[in-house]
């Protein structure tokens, strides 16, 4: 009785987010999860899926889904290294105080205040693969450069393709991840930089055994939240590729292929089966990292 | 307390006029058949969804509408038009209101082949009783019907058809190759298109993103293989592995040496923008591509021409729109009312006009149309009907969104065998 007096009031605030959390996110995973391993077969006739993980089998076999994997992959390693590389520069020109800070602060976020859609319809117009006399955007640009000879297809052709398509991902999110280093960096006390100076640090030493260790739960947290934004990444793909690129096609972007143009609502939910797992293989470890350090 | 009776009492009323909704429907749906409904309409909302939501489109519904409201000033008409895409996010929308049991009272979709996904997922209902009462096979094309049934059953009312297998030419670039006649093979066309080349011209043939290419990639292949042949190739025993297919893949891949550079998701109206503009010679698209000529203030047979593009069979590749009676649809009555306006002659009449397509009914006089349109009128009645693939009047939704892959693939690789792998697989696994 005095129990409940104690953990009942508390419980009761809580009470309807963990039952509209419990049932519209972990319902309604696991109602795609049980969807992913049914048996269908159409009207006409057709198996269109085993069953059980036949069903898994199946999808992981699909050379359309392998090579929708690569591209993700490309896209997410050349994503997550851009933002990184480009917001902890800028951080770093920032914190070395520059006049007008705030101004280019501002420039460097703004870009994360326009939609993906938004920016995906200008960037699908930067991005044509046009050269020459019918070239438009980007490489219009490298002609006015003299830089001819750098035109490209973008994410139109080869088997990096997707490196040209994280171009947009990496404006949109660096000011992002130099926010982040920002306040990394405004975090750490003046007294540690002076006390480094006056041991003889340089100024390479400061940032390399003073500033930088201490950034690396922020680094960490930069990195997850980038590497799961780009696993999810179908805005921005589908509004520059359009819905039907086989090209430029990523597990995020079939899944809505297979849901609303092949009709296949198991394979979506095998495909998105396989995407959470893709995801949680990267997030709990860091759950499990931040809880442990939290606590200890 | 206050609050929640005013709410209680504002549910009551909805359920009431849900209800009365539902009454007046099926009241109205057992009379509504055929031309003589009930003197001005079922009464309530009918909510009718399209991919209609600018240009000739637009003009074409805002005519068909003004007419509903006339015929049946009982019904208010409710627009439900998702724009973008050529109708994909529309399909995507619908795909989703359909499967959450949440049908519009009526839809556009494309007839034919497309109509097979909603059959399979027993989504619409048949309207053979309409589509008799209307006038049946005296009144719309044999060909046609016989693409609209599935099982003995006629499960949409189409209302305009468009042709598909259209170049369309920019004169002043063509005459200066001197390429004066139109070829009536795809090879003769090949040639045109080294002719127009070795004129000068960087970019002969403008193309646009996946759809447009397989637009093309249809077009070559009825051309090439005969109306028997291609139709052939959708059935059951049909077979892609042929050597015809073979020959139509590398045909693509020789015109598409003539073609600018273009990405997956790039418009159809920039592609024929460029024959307007004098920087490509040839572009093919379906006859809609007349209303963006129009738009630039340029005449059909002076700055610009067209022609079929045609080989074994003078074929007429043919795509029609078409309104369906989704089942458990909220006001049937209405939608048979919408059905029966857009199957019959004078709603047809004022559609297309706008439109630019054409009727699909023969009782439509032609007097009415403008010079291209008359063209067309004629040609469907003589020329070898052929279905789309690209606008689903041959497949499926979901045999169509496989070939527009394989189609995207090929663009990367131009990889013949590889293509017609892919499109027999496709065969394969969606043939019925």
């Amino acid at each position: 009785m005095k129990g409940i007096r104690r953990w009942g009031p508390s419980l009761l605030f809580v009470a309807p987010s963990i039952i509209l959390v419990g049932v519209f996110v972990y319902g309604f995973i696991g109602r795609t999860v049980v969807e992913s391993f049914s048996h269908v077969v159409t009207r006409s006739g057709r198996t269109r899926a085993p069953g059980g993980f036949g069903n898994y089998a199946q999808l992981i076999g699909d050379s359309r889904y392998q090579h929708a994997l690569w591209n993700l992959l490309v896209l997410t390693v050349v994503f997550v290294a851009g933002t990184m590389i480009f917001g902890l520069l800028w951080a770093l020109l920032l914190e070395r105080g520059v006049n007008g800070e705030g101004v280019f602060r501002s420039i460097f976020l703004f870009p994360m205040a326009v939609s993906f859609v938004a920016a995906g319809v200008v960037w699908r117009w930067l991005l044509s693969p046009a050269q020459g006399e019918n070239a438009v955007g980007l490489n219009k640009l490298l002609q006015y450069m003299g830089l001819s000879q750098l035109q490209s297809s973008w994410w139109s052709a080869g088997r990096f393709n997707m490196a040209a398509m994280a171009i947009p991902a990496v404006w949109q999110l660096s000011g992002y991840i130099m926010a982040l280093f920002l306040s990394g960096f405004r975090g750490i006390s003046t007294d540690q930089r002076e006390a480094a100076r006056v041991d003889g640090a340089t100024e390479l030493q400061l940032y390399r055994y003073v500033l930088f260790p201490q950034l690396s739960p922020i680094a960490l947290s930069a990195l997850i939240i980038v590497g799961h934004m780009s696993m999810k990444m179908f805005d921005l793909i589908y509004s520059i590729a359009g819905p039907n690129s086989y090209t430029a096609e990523v597990p995020a972007t079939l899944m809505w292929a297979q849901m609303f143009q092949l009709n296949d609502a198991t394979a979506a939910a095998v495909n998105a089966t396989l995407l959470l797992i893709i995801v949680a293989v990267l997030v709990v470890p860091y759950l499990i990292y931040t809880n442990r350090s939290e606590k200890g | 307390m206050h609050i929640q009776r005013r709410s209680l009492f504002v549910a009551a009323a909805v359920m009431a006029a849900a209800a009365g909704c539902g009454s007046n429907g099926s009241d109205s749906s057992s009379t509504a058949t055929g031309a003589s409904t009930a003197a001005g309409g079922a009464g309530g909302d009918v909510g009718v969804y399209t991919w209609w939501a600018d240009g000739s489109e637009k003009e074409g519904l805002d005519a068909l509408v003004t007419l509903f409201k006339e015929q049946f000033p009982n019904n208010t008409f409710v627009n439900l038009a998702v724009a973008g895409g050529s109708g994909s996010n529309a399909k995507a929308k619908l795909a989703s209101d359909l499967a959450n049991g949440n049908p519009p009272d009526t839809f556009q979709a494309h007839a034919g082949g497309e109509l097979t996904d909603y059959i399979d997922n027993e989504q619409v209902e048949p309207v053979d009783d309409i589509i008799s009462a209307l006038g049946g096979s005296s009144v719309y094309p044999k060909t046609l019907l016989d693409l609209i049934t599935v099982g003995g059953h006629v499960y949409s009312v189409p209302c305009d058809i468009h042709r598909a297998n259209m170049v369309w030419t920019n004169t002043s670039l063509l005459s200066k190759a001197g390429v004066s006649s139109d070829p009536t093979s795809v090879s003769a066309w090949l040639a045109d298109l080294e002719k127009v080349k070795g004129s000068g011209v960087a970019t002969p043939l403008s193309i646009g993103g996946t759809w447009t290419q397989t637009q093309l990639f249809e077009s070559i292949l009825a051309a090439n293989l005969g109306q028997s042949a291609y139709t052939a190739l959708f059935t059951k025993s049909g077979s892609w592995t042929g050597s015809d297919v073979t020959r139509s893949i590398d045909d693509l891949k020789q015109a598409l040496t003539f073609a600018n550079t273009a990405s997956d998701g790039d418009d159809w109206v920039n592609a024929t923008d460029m024959v307007g503009s004098g920087q490509a010679a040839y572009n093919l698209m379906g006859d809609w591509a007349l209303a963006e000529f129009t738009s630039k203030g340029l005449t059909w047979g002076k700055e610009y021409s067209s022609f079929p593009l045609v080989g074994m069979d003078q074929t007429f590749g043919f795509l029609a729109d078409s309104f369906t009676l989704p089942k458990g649809a909220k006001n049937p009555g209405g939608a048979k009312d919408w059905l029966n306006l857009v199957g019959g002659a004078e709603g047809q009449r004022v559609f297309n006009l706008k439109k630019g397509s054409i009727p699909p009914r023969t009782d439509v006089p032609a007097s009415a149309f403008p010079e291209y349109q008359q063209k067309t009128m004629d040609s469907f009645k003589t020329d070898k009907i052929v279905p789309s693939i690209a606008h689903g009047a041959a497949v499926s939704l979901a045999w169509s969104s496989e070939i527009n892959t394989a189609m995207s693939a090929f663009y990367q690789s131009k990889d013949t065998a590889k293509l017609q792998s892919a499109l027999a697989a496709a065969h394969d696994k969606y043939a019925a």
